[in-house]
């Protein structure tokens, strides 16, 4: 088991930066093969401890990867790069991820510009009012995060009466449900720490 | 590919039809969704979690989130895994036990606390334990935390599994099957509400 007397966790909701502390043994650094290195897809990861981590299982971390940047930064159509952020950061805030939170929230609020209500997404949580097109985000994404699916016909019309179109709309459920995989993988391998 | 992909088989995607041009759109997505799939139920090599154990805890996790199409697809893996046809019938009584809403659980304390939402608190009944054995046991008690109440997700934890026997590795490789299984019925229930109100025939995925 890590150490974990250096910890000290956030108890709300934040978008500044915060760090993660794993609660079993990330790989050192020195004992990364080439194996690990393809599952990692980018070798800086090798200096985050959560990705060396994952990286005790590469195969499965590769394919992760993968999946997780075609969803959120192939941007050559679709929902933008701002509200596939905000579905990441409303998943995190529902499920509790203080950490996948900060790192989404701020996603969202650079793209978006809009970065105070991005924020009462995090102080008020899910119930904020963000304007329409938000809100049926927001509420899709809580929707997907339910357990179990929440999500039904009556948020495929709220997110058309917004203005999404199919296309749109399965980048929504993509995001969404990405995000119950990553919260997971945070919440339960290790905390977060200022 | 060798296996038909998977999601679209959940969620009744047919070739052609306008939610495949969709997914064909993030074929990155797609194709990587299908190889986290096959590298937790069909890896090169099982190494620390053992194909039945990873089928059983899939049918554990599938059945706690009652989608009928995707259990019934879990549930054929695991009656088809070696030494697996004999689980399923005290995985199906767990998931009986198990089932309830969430998420819910702790946030840390302060001015979150007043968020906090309490529920149940699962266990392996006694007369299960034997079936299932150790491994099982704690590895379902962890899979329903991360299914309902990730947030209360602590050290300890990692403990109970650790003591015994799970590795550092497994724990990972288990904790990737049971997140990527919580977003992979995501994506099947997602995409089956929108082709429903496309008005297309879902199919149902009984026998895929």
């Amino acid at each position: 088991m890590n150490a974990a007397n250096k910890v000290n966790p956030p108890v709300v909701f934040t978008q500044d930066e915060l760090g993660w502390v794993s609660w079993i043994d990330p790989l050192p650094e020195a004992e990364l093969t080439e194996r690990h290195f393809a599952g990692l897809v980018d070798r800086a990861r090798a200096k985050s401890e959560y990705f060396r981590l994952l990286v005790r299982d590469p195969e499965v971390l590769e394919a992760r990867t993968r999946t997780d940047k075609d969803i959120f930064y192939n941007v050559a159509d679709g929902l933008p790069r701002a509200e596939r952020e905000l579905a990441a950061a409303a998943t995190s805030r529902y499920n509790g991820c203080i950490y996948c939170a900060s790192v989404h929230a701020r996603f969202a609020s650079t793209y978006s510009k809009r970065r105070d209500d991005v924020q009462r997404l995090l102080d008020e949580g899910i119930g904020a009012d963000l304007g329409e097109r938000w809100n049926a985000i927001v509420r899709a994404s809580v929707a997907l995060a339910a357990a179990p699916i929440a999500f039904g016909q009556d948020n495929i019309e709220e997110l058309r009466r917004a203005g999404l179109d199919d296309g749109e709309i399965v980048d929504v459920i993509n995001g969404a449900s990405f995000f119950n995989w990553a919260n997971r993988l945070m919440l339960s391998l290790g905390e977060p720490s200022k | 590919m060798a296996t038909k992909d998977i999601i679209d088989t959940l969620a009744g995607i047919e070739p052609g039809s306008a939610l495949d041009a969709i997914r064909t759109r993030r074929p990155q997505a797609r194709e990587n969704a299908q190889k986290s799939y096959l590298s937790l139920f069909e890896p090169i090599e099982a190494g620390d979690v053992s194909l039945v154990e990873r089928a059983a805890v899939a049918l554990f996790v599938i059945g706690l989130h009652r989608e009928p199409a995707a259990a019934a697809f879990y549930r054929a893996k695991l009656a088809a895994t070696a030494d697996g046809a004999r689980l399923v019938e005290a995985i199906e009584a767990e998931i009986a036990r198990g089932e309830t809403s969430g998420p819910y659980g702790a946030f840390p304390t302060g001015p979150l606390s007043v968020e906090n939402k309490a529920g149940l608190i699962y266990r392996v009944s006694a007369e299960r334990k034997p079936d299932l054995g150790p491994r099982l046991v704690a590895a379902f008690e962890h899979a329903h935390l991360l299914v309902f109440r990730p947030r209360d997700a602590a050290a300890a934890d990692m403990k109970a599994l650790l003591a015994v026997g799970w590795s550092n590795t497994g724990i990972v490789t288990f904790s990737q099957l049971v997140a990527f299984l919580s977003f992979q019925v995501r994506v099947v229930a997602g995409l089956r509400v929108l082709a429903a109100s496309l008005g297309r025939t879902v199919k149902a995925a009984a026998g895929a």
